[in-house]
């Protein structure tokens, strides 16, 4: 038998760590897509400029996409500051042990390439804009007129994009305290992760209005660019059916990693067999294996599968349904992860 | 430089909780809260049982996660004493280090900033004891220089079976409990 009673009872702390609640979640989950969709986004600016014509292209449209997603995602992550008003202290330091001081930099180079990538086609994405603001078109072709400046731009979001991803699990994974968390696995997971969830993203936005010319107003417009492929024609079939099968390899991936992952802390110690048991049979059990494993990867890896073979007609489904699964990983891990705890091999 | 650790006698310590109130008065600890705590701990099959009585706190760790994780630099090692300190003027409040810390030594500070036990360095620095040292009524701790052998840390440490608190973590903790 062993009993322990303590009289700690400090808040966020006792009976088990909870710091970080829904905001991390978001936060990663959203940092992780934007990542990778700054991947697939400078792999086609890349490919645009081979001579590939514009309309259609996602790629156009990932940059003003994420840059909206990353101030959310940052927006969270501010929220769940409990000191607020010292933020400004991240950027006052750089701290080579910590991942949040490498992510928190990476952050900030993220942001200039982003709204330099949104640049180049704004004023077509969202007209109102490239009428009333005639120096966002110059930008543009001033952009545009060096097609090295494009090519460091889209390598720059290659290269952005999978420190970003890879980042939101290093961030986890360096803390021996939280056992669930330990495995140098989490970092590619979340980068595969978010290029999933980046490719269900792309596929969902440019699926909802295909075909139309951006509108001319303000809101409309700007509402447009986040979500419409450039161009009057809808994207080419070769493009979503590209997108469908980047998808089908990434989930492919996830679900090695996520095995490899589990097999890494069942086989390991004490403290990383208990900590695996959360997710397998524990608390997170019913989401992890529902949320992350059935609906997140398998449903929506056959459903692509079988898009794929036209056997049924492409839909919206998988795409929510990655979504949502890249979303309960997140949860999963950040709540489980706070639930694992080092147990002690030696008695007193 | 001296390296400040602390020796606590579990078969002295009684559990009084002196200790936990000196420091919340010392440290003017906000209510609800404690930078040190008492934990009992009972092992075996009646009748065969044994009990261990523990103050427990930050343990000041020579290799402390709580320090590596922090991205602003306010978990840092002090060069007095090679102890573990928050500047609350520089924490951002991310709650990092209380993910980090394997003992769960840290809170967050009502007004924002991660919280933990000083070693009392402000006493220390003037030569005096810890308060939870110095009002232990069953004199169970020792504070001192583990760097010194003649020290009375090093020379309990040296003469006592001791433990400390989970080493498998491998943070190195600097709070020994003699048995």
């Amino acid at each position: 038998m062993l009993e322990i009673t303590t009289t700690r009872h400090n808040p966020l702390v006792d009976p088990v760590l909870s710091v970080w609640s829904w905001e991390i979640p978001v936060y990663l989950f959203l940092g992780g897509m934007i990542a990778g969709m700054m991947v697939l986004g400078g792999l086609n600016m890349l490919r645009l400029l081979k001579g590939e014509k514009p309309e259609g292209f996602y790629s156009v449209q990932t940059p003003v996409l994420g840059f909206v997603l990353l101030n959310l995602g940052m927006g969270a992550l501010f929220l769940d500051l409990a000191h607020k008003l010292y933020v400004f202290r991240v950027y006052l330091a750089f701290e080579p042990t910590s991942p949040m001081s490498w992510g928190s930099w990476v952050l900030i180079l993220v942001f200039p390439v982003l709204i330099l990538s949104a640049l180049i086609r704004l004023p077509e994405a969202w007209p109102w804009l490239g009428d009333r603001v005639p120096a966002a078109r110059g930008w543009s072709q001033a952009i545009l007129a060096r097609p090295g400046l494009v090519k460091t731009l889209a390598w720059l979001n290659v290269t952005l994009g999978i420190g970003l991803g890879i980042y939101t699990g290093i961030l986890l994974s360096t803390m021996v305290a939280r056992p669930l968390w330990n495995s140098a696995i989490l970092g590619p997971l979340f980068l595969v992760s978010g290029l999933s969830a980046a490719a269900a993203m792309v596929h969902l936005v440019s699926s909802l209005v295909p075909g139309h010319p951006a509108p001319r107003g303000f809101l409309g417009g700007a509402l447009a660019m986040l979500v419409q492929p450039l161009g009057e024609r809808p994207p080419a079939p070769g493009t979503a059916n590209g997108l469908v099968r980047a998808d089908l390899a990434f989930l492919a991936v996830e679900l090695v990693l996520i095995f490899l992952l589990i097999v890494g802390l069942v086989s390991s110690s004490a403290s990383h067999a208990q900590a695996a048991q959360i997710i397998l049979s524990g608390k997170f059990a019913v989401l992890f294996w529902v949320g992350v494993i059935a609906a997140g990867i398998v449903v929506p890896l056959a459903l692509q599968a079988l898009e794929l073979g036209h056997r049924i007609p492409h839909t919206i489904i998988p795409a929510l349904l990655v979504l949502g699964g890249g979303f309960a990983l997140r949860w999963v891990m950040v709540g489980a992860g706070q639930a694992s705890h080092v147990i002690a091999a030696t008695g007193m | 430089m001296p390296r400040f650790g602390m020796v606590i006698d579990t078969l002295k310590c009684v559990g009084c909780m002196d200790c936990v109130v000196a420091c919340q008065t010392e440290n003017d600890v906000p209510q609800g809260y404690c930078r040190d705590w008492i934990v009992t701990e009972v092992r075996g099959a009646f009748p065969s049982l044994s009990m261990e009585i523990r103050s427990e706190r930050c343990n000041h760790c020579d290799n402390p996660p709580c320090v590596t994780c922090c991205p602003t630099g306010a978990s840092h090692v002090e060069s007095f004493g090679k102890t573990v300190q928050v500047t609350a003027e520089k924490c951002i409040g991310c709650k990092a280090c209380l993910s980090a810390c394997p003992y769960g030594a840290r809170f967050v500070h009502p007004d924002g900033y991660a919280d933990k036990c000083t070693f009392c360095l402000h006493r220390v620095k003037e030569g005096k004891d810890p308060a939870c040292v110095s009002v232990c009524p069953t004199r169970c701790m020792t504070f001192g220089d583990l760097d010194d052998p003649k020290s009375a840390v090093s020379e309990l440490l040296a003469s006592r079976k001791s433990h400390t608190l989970l080493p498998e973590a491998g943070t190195k903790p600097r709070v020994s409990y003699l048995t």
